[in-house]
C-alpha cells in the first residue's frame, strides 16, 4: 500500500512527498474513526433505548441506520449563533482545541504491531498531555460564552479533569511498571503469551481506577456534572450551535473511543488474541480467533464503549462534592497502594508479569 | 450493617454492578413501544374526542336548542342561536364549538337531555387557520353521520352505567 504510495508520488520533489503521504495517513486514520464517532452516537442512543424498555431511531433508513447522517447534516446547515459580547476569536478557537487534541492523541495509537502513525518512544506521555490539553477548550469555551452557566460549568469541569488526570497517571505508572516501556506498542508486546499474560490480572485495581477515571475524563455519565442539563442548562457549550457545537459533541466521543482504545491497549493486551498459545484451537479450523489480529482489538475496545453506554443506562448524576471525594480520597490512595504492591511483586518476581 | 462489610461493599462496587445487571436485563427485554402511525393503542369507547350533533333515525336533528351545554361549558367554547321553527319546534339556527378554546371534559355532552351533542373516538384531526377549528353546525352534523353507528355502538356499551 504504501509502496504503491511511494511510486504514485514519485514525480514530486521529497519534502512534498513526505507531506502528501503523512497526510494521506492521517486521513486514513482519521476518516474511520469520524465514521466510528457517528455510529457510535447510534450505538448510544439504541442502547439506552433498549435499556429503558424502548427502540430507539429506527425511522430514518432500514433500522435507523442513517439517522447519524441526518444528524450531521441537519448540523451542518444551522447557524453558528454568537453571543454578544462573547469572545470571538476564543469562542471559535475553543472547539478547535477540543477537537484538534482529541484526534491528535490518536497519533500514536498502534493497531498492531506495525499499524501505528507515529512510532513514538514516549507515546504514553504524549498521549497524557494530549488530554490534558484537551480541558482547554472546555475552559476556553466556557469563559468566551459570556454566560454564567457556561461559566460555571467550565469551572466544574476542569476542576474534575484536573482531579482524575492524577489518579489516571498513577494508574499509568502501573503500566509503566510492568511493562517498562512508554512506547504502546511494546506495552501491548509486553502483554503476549495468552489471556493471563495482560496486565489485567496483576493491574486489576488500576484497570478500574484507569477505565472509572477515563468516564470522568470524558465528562461522561455518571461524572457529568459539567453538562448538568437539570442544573446548569448543558454546560460549556450551552451557547454553541450548529457545526461548533457538533464539534464538541464529535471530540467527546473521540475522546471516549481514545480511552476505550487506551484501556485495551495497556490492560486487556490490544491486539493480541486471548487464545493465544493454545494448542487446541491453533490446530483446529478456528487458528484464527487464536492469532494477534486488529479485530481483538476493535472487539475490546467496543466491549468498553458498551460499558460507557451502560453506565450512563443505569447510574444517576454524582453529587459535586462525591467526584472530588471518589478522585482524591479514593483512587489516589488505591493506585498509590498498588504501585507499592507492583513494587513488591517485581520484589519477589511473581507471575509470568514480572520475571524479567 | 458493619462499618468494615459497608467499606468492602463500596470498595468492590457491588451495589453498582448490582445495577448494571438491572439495566443489562432490561436491554433484551422485551420493548413495549408504539410505532404510531403503524400502531395504536387500544381506545377506550368513553374516549372524548372531536365534538358530533347527531339525528334521530327520521333524519330529524336531535338539538332542540336547550342551551344547557352552553351553560355547563366551562371553556365557554360553545354559542348557540335558536328560532322557532315552521312547524312550531324550537332548533337551533346556529351551533358553533371553537374546538381552540374547548378543553374535551364532556360536561356538553352528560348534560346534553336528548344525547344530541357527543364526543366521538376521532382525534388525529388539525386546523391550519382558526376557522378549521371553528365547528359550526354543518361540520358537526356531518361528523354525526359519518361516525352514527360507532357512536350509538359507544352509548349502547356505556348504558348500563348510566
Amino acid at each position: 500500500m504504501l509502496d504503491l504510495l511511494y511510486s504514485l508520488t514519485s514525480f514530486l520533489p521529497e519534502s512534498l512527498q513526505t507531506i502528501i503521504i503523512i497526510l494521506v495517513k492521517i486521513a486514513v486514520l482519521l476518516i474511520p474513526l469520524l465514521l466510528g464517532v457517528a455510529y457510535l452516537t447510534y450505538a448510544e442512543r439504541k442502547i439506552i433505548g433498549y435499556m429503558q424498555v424502548r427502540i430507539g431511531p429506527n425511522r430514518v433508513g432500514p433500522r435507523g441506520w442513517l439517522q447519524p447522517i441526518a444528524d450531521a447534516v441537519k448540523l451542518m446547515f444551522k447557524e453558528i449563533v454568537i453571543p454578544n459580547f462573547a469572545n470571538k476569536f476564543l469562542f471559535l478557537l475553543a472547539p478547535v482545541l477540543s477537537i484538534g487534541t482529541a484526534l491528535a492523541a490518536w497519533a500514536v495509537v498502534p493497531f498492531n504491531a506495525e499499524l501505528v502513525l507515529a512510532d513514538v518512544n514516549a507515546g504514553l506521555l504524549y498521549i497524557l498531555a494530549m488530554t490534558s490539553v484537551g480541558v482547554y477548550g472546555v475552559i476556553i469555551a466556557g469563559w468566551a460564552s459570556n454566560s454564567k452557566y457556561a461559566m460555571l460549568s467550565a469551572l466544574r469541569a476542569s476542576a474534575q479533569i484536573v482531579s482524575y488526570e492524577i489518579a489516571m497517571g498513577f494508574a499509568l505508572v502501573g503500566v509503566l511498571m510492568a511493562s517498562r516501556s512508554l512506547n504502546l506498542g511494546d506495552i501491548v508486546i509486553g502483554q503476549s503469551g495468552g489471556i493471563y499474560h495482560w496486565y489485567l490480572l496483576p493491574l486489576f485495581p488500576l484497570f478500574v481506577v484507569y477505565f472509572i477515571s477515563g468516564v470522568a475524563e470524558t465528562n461522561r455519565a455518571p461524572f457529568d456534572v459539567a453538562e448538568g442539563e437539570s442544573e446548569i442548562v448543558a454546560g460549556f457549550h450551552v451557547e454553541y450551535s450548529g457545526m461548533a457545537f457538533s464539534i464538541f459533541f464529535l471530540a467527546e466521543y473521540a475522546n471516549m473511543i481514545l480511552i476505550s482504545m487506551l484501556a485495551s491497549l495497556m490492560f486487556l493486551g490490544g491486539w493480541l488474541s486471548p487464545f493465544e498459545g493454545i494448542e487446541i484451537i491453533q490446530n483446529s479450523s478456528l487458528a484464527f480467533i487464536g492469532t494477534a489480529s486488529i479485530g481483538w482489538l476493535l472487539a475490546k475496545a467496543a466491549f468498553l464503549l458498551l460499558l460507557f453506554l451502560w453506565f450512563r443506562a443505569t447510574f444517576p448524576r454524582y453529587r459535586y462534592d462525591q467526584i472530588m471525594r471518589l478522585g482524591w480520597k479514593v483512587f489516589i490512595p488505591i493506585t498509590i497502594v498498588w504501585i507499592f504492591v507492583i513494587g513488591l511483586m517485581y520484589y519477589w518476581q511473581i507471575g509470568p508479569w514480572f520475571t524479567h | 450493617m458493619g462499618g468494615m462489610t459497608r467499606f468492602f461493599k463500596s470498595l468492590f462496587l457491588v451495589e453498582l454492578l448490582k445495577g448494571m445487571r438491572l439495566t443489562g436485563r432490561y436491554l433484551f427485554s422485551k420493548k413495549i413501544t408504539v410505532q404510531y402511525p403503524e400502531e395504536k393503542t387500544p381506545q377506550s369507547h368513553r374516549f372524548r374526542g372531536k365534538h358530533a350533533l347527531r339525528r334521530y333515525a327520521n333524519g330529524e336533528e336531535r338539538c332542540i336548542a336547550c342551551k344547557l351545554c352552553e351553560a355547563v361549558c366551562p371553556a365557554l367554547a360553545i354559542t348557540i342561536e335558536s328560532e322557532q321553527r315552521d312547524d312550531g319546534s324550537r332548533r337551533t339556527t346556529r351551533y358553533d364549538i371553537d374546538l381552540s378554546k374547548c378543553i374535551f371534559c364532556g360536561f356538553c355532552e352528560e348534560s346534553c337531555p336528548v344525547d344530541s351533542i357527543v364526543e366521538t373516538r376521532e382525534y388525529e384531526y388539525h386546523g391550519e387557520t382558526r376557522e378549521d377549528l371553528l365547528m359550526t353546525k354543518e361540520k358537526l352534523l356531518a361528523m354525526g353521520d359519518k361516525y352514527e353507528e360507532e357512536i350509538a355502538a359507544d352509548r349502547a356499551k356505556d348504558a348500563i352505567y348510566r
